[in-house]
């Protein structure tokens, strides 16, 4: 049973139907159909031409549905049992599954979840399980997003920042179970760059490969998070971290920089460092000046500050964060840790101890609990409880 | 998209507006507030945001471990106990905002005289799963 071949072939398939007259919400139902049929049959009967197996299979499912429907309502069949091949749509048809999919009148999940399913090929029970939802809900909110898109005409292309920040949260966001979604990003990311030359589409690729590479190293053997600096970079993956860096190279040749590629070009320069120490900090704070001015983003500001403090040392780094609103999320684990570097141990594990409380995620929670413990017990060990340097009393 | 735990408390919460035990209520009103919460959960379950909801009994046992080949030690139920949680949703929904909105939807179940109740329901968040790219 090649799964991989069959969620390749979902968007051709949904695109065929297209083609032969059938409308996006009942082309896409009909292949997950034939999809959930090619997963039962297929492994004791593998078809020779698995396209045209599931062309077959999802235009009779199609016109199953059709007919139901029409009898529901007593009226004429309008579509052809005997299809026509249809008009070949102006743009790449995979191409436009991913603006329909991606359609800023969809919420930001509705579009990750149509996307993974009708440009990704997974089924609704996938879906649901990638983000611990029951398979009901997942169903919902799939079927509320076709309505939402059902009258989005099918023949121009969208704005391609749309599908890169769906395929971002693909990434970045969701539980990895039963799928791998970080691989399914890269996958429908890889395909988009093939399809359309777009430096930011290469940009966020390269974004992706990079920190992709970085995955065996993320996790210690207790499952808790390990930070960059503390990473064995023998597990990288050197093949990831050096196509990341071509596609990087390629795009930033382009000259039109955006948000995607300056990320990545951080991205490159850590994986650029055999040690934590050889890092070029100087260069990763001139690449987060250009992702504040392209997106003024107070979260770029809260990394460069990290990244300023680690260039210039870590009272430039307290400098440059007493310029940003305390509330930002990660603003009080950003302080503790400049405050740990410069040597006052007693406000970095009280800052520690706070981030720990308000961490977003387990794992940070976990993380930040543990750096804190250690420095208490260090403190303890020392045997007096050394007060601060003066003014760094907080963040 | 964020999850979020919603609490209904038996007590422990701040008082209601439309304060009145449920046993004073008419059956038609403790009907109709069933109706309304059902109404509320299909609702949900109909825009993608429904993940599970349960009903607590408000009697409780504490339990815990007494040692090794000892069995496990039990205690309570205590009437003293200040907090007690009557059942508990969770949705999954896209913004903070959104999870005000519906649980602002709930808290306006109807009550005694079928007048909302304004009961206070507790709104935490879970602890999500952490993003790749942090730096």
């Amino acid at each position: 049973m090649d799964e991989a071949l069959l969620r390749a072939l979902t968007p051709t398939v949904i695109a065929i139907l297209g083609r032969r007259g059938a409308d996006f919400a009942a082309a896409e139902d009909a292949v997950q159909d034939a999809l959930l049929e090619a997963v039962r049959v297929w492994p004791d009967d593998p078809p020779r031409d698995p396209r045209g197996w599931l062309v077959t299979a999802a235009w009779r499912k199609f016109l199953d549905a059709v007919r139901a429907d029409t009898s529901r309502r007593h009226r004429e069949v309008r579509v052809d049992s005997e299809p026509a091949p249809g008009p070949a749509g102006a743009v790449d048809d995979t191409l436009q599954l991913y603006f329909l999919c991606a359609h800023p009148s969809l919420t930001p999940a509705s579009a990750v979840a149509l996307t993974l399913r009708a440009v990704g090929g997974l089924t609704t029970r996938q879906i649901a399980q990638a983000y611990l939802v029951p398979e009901a809900t997942m169903a919902q909110r799939i079927s509320r997003a076709k309505r939402t898109v059902s009258e989005v005409r099918f023949d121009r292309p969208g704005d391609v920042a749309t599908v890169l920040r769906v395929l971002y949260l693909v990434f970045n966001e969701g539980y990895s179970g039963d799928v791998d979604l970080a691989a399914e990003a890269i996958r429908l990311t890889r395909r988009l760059a093939a399809a359309i030359p777009h430096e930011e589409v290469a940009g966020l690729l390269a974004l992706m490969l990079l920190h992709h590479a970085r995955r065996p190293a993320r996790t210690g053997a207790d499952g808790g998070l390990v930070p960059l600096a503390e990473q064995d970079r023998g597990r990288w993956d050197t093949r990831l971290i050096a196509e990341g860096v071509d596609v990087l190279q390629a795009a930033l040749a382009r000259d039109r920089l955006g948000e995607f590629q300056a990320q990545a070009a951080v991205a490159a320069l850590h994986a650029d460092a055999r040690t934590a120490a050889e890092t070029d900090w100087v260069q990763i704070v001139e690449w987060y000046d250009e992702l504040v001015r392209l997106t003024g983003s107070p979260v770029a500001r809260l990394n460069r500050a990290v990244a300023v403090g680690e260039a210039d040392g870590p009272r430039a780094g307290l400098a440059a964060l007493a310029a940003l609103d305390p509330n930002l999320p990660r603003y009080t684990a950003v302080a503790a840790y400049l405050h740990e570097r410069d040597g006052d141990p007693v406000t970095a594990a009280r800052l520690y101890a706070e981030a720990a409380r308000s961490a977003p995620n387990l794992a940070e929670r976990d993380h930040l609990t543990r750096r804190a413990a250690r420095l208490n017990l260090d403190i303890r060990r020392r045997g007096a409880v050394r007060p601060g340097p003066a003014g760094s009393g907080t963040g | 998209m964020a999850k979020y735990l919603l609490l209904k408390h038996y007590r422990g919460g701040p008082a209601a507006l439309n304060d009145v035990p449920m046993d004073q209520w008419t059956p038609g009103e403790v009907s109709d507030h069933i109706q309304f919460m059902r109404d509320w959960a299909a609702r949900l379950e109909g825009t993608g945001e429904f993940v599970d909801g349960q009903a607590l009994s408000p009697e409780g046992t504490f339990v815990r471990y007494d040692g090794e080949g000892r069995p496990p030690v039990t205690d309570g139920p205590f009437a003293e106990t200040k907090d007690l949680i009557a059942g508990w949703m969770i949705i999954d929904v896209e913004s903070y905002e959104r999870a005000l909105e519906v649980a602002g939807e709930l808290s306006a179940a109807p009550g005694a005289g079928g007048k909302p109740i304004h009961e206070w329901l507790e709104l935490r968040p879970f602890l999500a799963e952490p993003p790749t790219i942090t730096e």
